[in-house]
């Protein structure tokens, strides 16, 4: 369809929660006061590793003001976590604290002064243990465990995935090349701290309002760490003040909420900190990489072998999908014929990592952009024309067996090189043009990088065959259309979305649609804003439960005007044939004609994806309906006399598949680059002496608006068969280009190779140093840890294959 | 100790009894009822919880509410008047300038200041006067753009004022 066909789609409306947002109405959880409301806070350990001897919390007891203590032994002794495989966190630790801000006794108090006093007076009788700071402390250690469980000593998971054989692609190569990179982990940064409301009302039943983005997973885990049904628990999702990734576990001060609620009979708030806010964490895994890739002359990648380690911190979180994701995404951009990959969690004294915007893949994807920019060099190629030659087919399978559907990352490319005038800068700036400028002169350079992300995770975080995504549609007798859906809005837009599609199928106009979000009372399951899944999954549910809706009305206004229901359109507030308009019926008396046939007009969407997971152990991580591209060119300058780099302008093109609202697919393309921005020049989640470096806003350093360039963004359809009118994601896949593209430029404009980030002025000036030294221009990691794989499970590369012709597609008809 | 504090807030006379040491920030939200305004890091890093005080933008998690007895205060809440968003609310909504939201209503305050002061600013000088306020989801050029959008149309006749 084009864009004419289309009403609503394609707009740049307003969110529908705009309005509420600008003038400070929107609740978030942290808004939220009830009656005889109490305060939670939690005492958290100020060891990394140590043995929990006794807690006594008599003197907290004591405190006025305090209405409740509770440690580890009040609570059912059930471990909990995201995935089913990694059940190690305990809401309040019993036996054992893995790191500093280990959860260990909390309080319900008057107010948080109090419960904040209170929890200076528990007596906690540690005795510590070596903690294990690093990837190499931890598996030079096997002796001290920090979790009895695993792949090893210290070691979460260790896999290995080989398709195809890479070492006859490498002997067939002109150029092998073996590069080694560092990623640092990062925090999300949201601008809002976690928050918790829990009322444990006298019926026996629970609700609780969280800042979640996983509203249905926490209902799954509170149910089983209270040992309470699941039918007496409600999870309301309230507005979520920045996610990114950060609030999609299920958490401590969560569950402690709740059970504070049972204790004092009252509703109890926790509200985090901004360094508790550090400490808990799930950001993005700092990760060692090898990778070694084979290319022709003209720069073919014949195959491609990578190696990560993952620095996992104390816990489990997502980090066995993340160890997957450092390895499965990256031949999804381009043409790769065999592939070998081989990865490894290793548990730290830190707090944990999980899942970042992007999950698992920046990191493998500035190790590969980064590898292909040094490839382009050394075979005398230009990296745009390069890059542009080797994009993967479209509706082909991988090395690693996901199916891709359309690509428009050919596109993407073409308009990146055009609108930043690629071609004249390369020639115009680099370091040859700069070396004739005085050194008091800033240096200018220009890179490009690319990437593609999945548009939803193919498997669910628990196996099942159920809906990833349901819809409940209800039209009123006025006019106006529920939708009710588990779909959390992070700021994304997520409830709009909901709305344009509800609107563009029944014709009417997104203003006449409530949406009601993330009750999992009354919504049916979204299994939440991870993955860049919502659009896409709750989409097509939404289109599908207004389209079942729409078939009721139409049969009641055939029926009325006696014409065939298959000639009518909804349109403009009106159902009727589209030649006799006149006689066209008013939305709302459609409606009412609809009851009056059917009865009560509601009716349910429902959507999987397809399945498509590749047969072999691991298959189920990677798989995803559709892939989305983006391409990135960075222009920066760079101070050699203090090593700052500067970004001057950031072009970015994105294949969305089709833009439902170009407003908010460019406002997730731009919060993209600037947090891509952020992490290849300046966050680093980073310890010292077993502490969180700068657990504050002030010293974790995040760009502001100084530092963040002038973004301009294209956006690229390719009307993808599997998306709702042909979207794909924008959530996350436009930051991942831009961190490469970055040290790609700065390689251009001084010819010195930063291969780790964040790239600091530090590193730039050791560079030149040595590059002064007649040295290799280099700053990146040096050393690899010693750790053997497993041996590889062995499956043939799938790589060239057709597109499955026939999918299976749950729930569609 | 508790003392009696009298705040003028978005031109409304109001009276709390608080702690000497509750922050404007703290008194705002949980004594006046006016969770527009946001904690961000409670130490004057992020900009979140910024308010105006007799027109200029301060952190409201580093003042205390007697330092303000006998002034203006504004909160988002008392942008909109009569019913009708302030120019800058009505840009940031039709922009998508506020995503998840959180940071808006310090972001929109800031920018209130700046358009009394300037009412025509560079992109350059919108940048500088909004480098206190941290947002993490718009990589801020919406927000930019819809700051250059309301300037315009206010110097067009459309300020309420």
């Amino acid at each position: 369809m084009s864009k004419n066909d289309f009403a609503v789609i394609g707009q740049p409306l307003p969110k529908i929660d705009a309005w509420a947002k600008v003038v400070g109405e929107t609740k978030y959880a942290d808004d939220l006061f009830l009656p005889r409301m109490a305060y939670g806070r939690l005492l958290r350990s100020s060891h990394a590793h140590a043995r929990i001897r006794s807690i006594d919390t008599t003197r907290a007891r004591a405190l006025p003001g305090v209405y409740a203590v509770v440690t580890g032994a009040d609570l059912p002794r059930v471990k909990f976590g995201i995935l089913p495989v990694s059940q190690d966190e305990e809401a309040l630790c019993n036996d054992k604290v893995r790191m500093v801000g280990d959860p260990v006794a909390a309080v319900a108090a008057v107010d948080e002064e109090t419960a904040e006093r209170a929890c200076r007076l528990i007596d906690v009788d540690y005795e510590p243990l070596p903690a294990l700071m690093s990837i190499f402390d931890s598996l030079a250690h096997p002796e001290i465990r920090i979790h009895d469980y695993g792949d090893g000593p210290n070691v979460h998971k260790n896999v290995a995935l080989q398709f195809g054989d890479v070492d006859p692609a490498f002997a067939r190569a002109d150029l092998v090349r073996e590069d080694v990179f560092f990623f640092e982990g990062s925090n999300h940064l949201p601008m809002e701290q976690h928050a918790a409301v829990a009322q444990w009302g006298s019926d026996g039943k629970l609700t609780l309002w969280s800042s979640t983005q996983t509203p249905h997973y926490v209902h799954r885990i509170l149910a089983t760490v209270l040992a309470v049904p699941a039918a007496h628990v409600r999870v309301i999702a309230t507005p979520v003040g920045g996610g990114f990734g950060g609030k999609t576990d299920p958490f401590a001060h969560e569950i402690v909420a709740c059970q504070l609620s049972k204790l004092t009979g009252r509703p109890v708030k926790i509200a985090l900190t901004r360094e508790e806010v550090f400490y808990t964490h799930r950001g993005r895994h700092p990760v060692l990489m090898w990778i070694k890739t084979g290319f022709t002359r003209h720069g073919d990648i014949t195959g491609c072998h990578l190696r990560t380690w993952l620095d996992g911190g104390a816990y489990g979180s997502y980090g066995v999908a993340s160890t997957f994701y450092t390895g499965v995404i990256n031949p999804v951009t381009y043409k790769i014929p065999v592939y070998k990959f081989e990865a490894a969690r290793i548990f730290t004294n830190k707090p944990p990592c999980g899942p970042k915007r992007g999950h698992g893949t920046p990191q493998p994807r500035f190790a590969l952009e980064c590898q292909i920019d040094k490839a382009a060099e050394q075979l005398g190629l230009d990296p745009a024309a390069l890059r542009r030659r080797i994009v993967a087919e479209p509706f082909t399978k991988t090395a690693n067996h996901l199916t891709v559907t359309t690509i428009g990352l050919g596109e993407c490319i073409d308009k990146v090189v055009e609108a930043s005038g690629w071609r004249d800068k390369r020639a115009r700036f680099g370091v040859t043009a700069n070396r004739a400028k005085p050194s008091s002169v800033k240096k200018r350079g220009v890179g490009i990088a690319c990437s593609a992300y999945l548009t939803g995770a193919g498997t669910a975080i628990y196996w099942n065959d159920m809906p990833h995504s349901g819809v409940l549609t209800r039209a009123d007798r006025s006019g106006g259309v529920a939708v009710l859906c588990g779909a959390t809005d992070i700021g994304q837009g997520s409830d709009s979305v909901l709305a344009y599609l509800t609107a563009e199928v029944l014709g009417i106009d997104p203003k006449d649609v409530h949406v009601h979000p993330a009750d999992t009372s009354l919504t049916p399951v979204d299994l939440g804003s991870y993955s860049s899944r919502v659009t896409l999954m709750c989409g097509m549910a939404a289109i599908q439960a207004a389209e079942r809706l729409r078939a009721a009305i139409f049969k009641a206004v055939a029926k009325k005007l006696e014409v065939s229901p298959a000639s009518l359109v909804a349109r403009e507030r009106k159902v009727g044939v589209p030649d006799d308009w006149d006689r066209a019926v008013p939305f709302a008396r459609a409606v009412e004609l609809g009851e009056a046939l059917h009865g009560v007009l509601a009716f349910s969407g429902s959507y999987a994806p397809p399945k498509r997971a590749g047969k072999f152990k691991g298959g189920g991580v990677g798989p995803s309906p559709c892939y989305s591209y983006s391409a990135c060119v960075v222009e920066l300058t760079v101070d050699e006399q203090t090593g700052q780099v500067d970004l001057e302008d950031v072009w970015i093109a994105h294949d969305v598949g089709r833009a439902l609202n170009p407003l908010l697919v460019e406002g997730q393309v731009e919060g993209s680059v600037y947090m891509g921005i952020g992490e290849a020049l300046m966050e680093e989640q980073v310890f010292r002496k077993n502490l969180h470096k700068h657990p504050s806003m002030l010293d974790y350093k995040s760009p502001t608006t100084l530092e963040t360039p002038e973004i301009h963004t294209i956006l690229v359809e390719t009307d993808d068969p599997e998306g709702p009118f042909g979207a794909k994601e924008a959530g996350q896949g436009p930051l991942l280009p831009v961190i490469p593209a970055i040290a790609n430029a700065l390689h251009h404009a001084l010819g010195i190779r930063i291969d780790e980030v964040p790239i600091t002025p530090d590193k730039v000036l050791k560079a030149l140093e040595e590059k002064r030294l007649g040295r290799p221009a280099r700053v990146g990691p040096l050393k690899l840890p010693l750790l053997s794989f497993k041996e590889p499970i062995v499956v043939e590369s799938a790589f060239g294959q057709p597109a499955d012709a026939v999918v299976v597609r749950p729930f569609s008809s | 100790m508790r003392v009696r504090i009298a705040l003028t807030v978005n031109d409304e006379a109001r009276e709390a009894l608080v702690p000497v040491h509750k922050t404007l920030l703290e008194v705002l939200r949980e004594d006046l009822g006016l969770t527009g305004t946001k904690h961000g890091c409670e130490l004057g890093e992020c900009g979140t919880c910024t308010v105006l005080v007799d027109g200029d933008p301060v952190l409201s998690c580093l003042v205390l509410p007697v330092e303000t007895e006998g002034r203006r205060i504004t909160t988002v809440e008392g942008m909109a008047q009569g019913g009708r968003l302030h120019p800058l609310q009505q840009a940031f909504a039709e922009l998508g300038a506020a995503q998840c939201g959180y940071c808006t209503p310090g972001i929109l305050l800031t920018a209130t200041a700046l358009l009394a002061d300037r009412p025509s600013p560079t992109r350059q000088e919108v940048k500088e006067a909004l480098a206190g306020n941290l947002c993490r989801c718009t990589g801020y050029t919406k927000i930019l753009d819809a700051v250059e959008l309301a300037a315009l149309r206010m110097g067009h006749g459309e300020s309420r004022a």
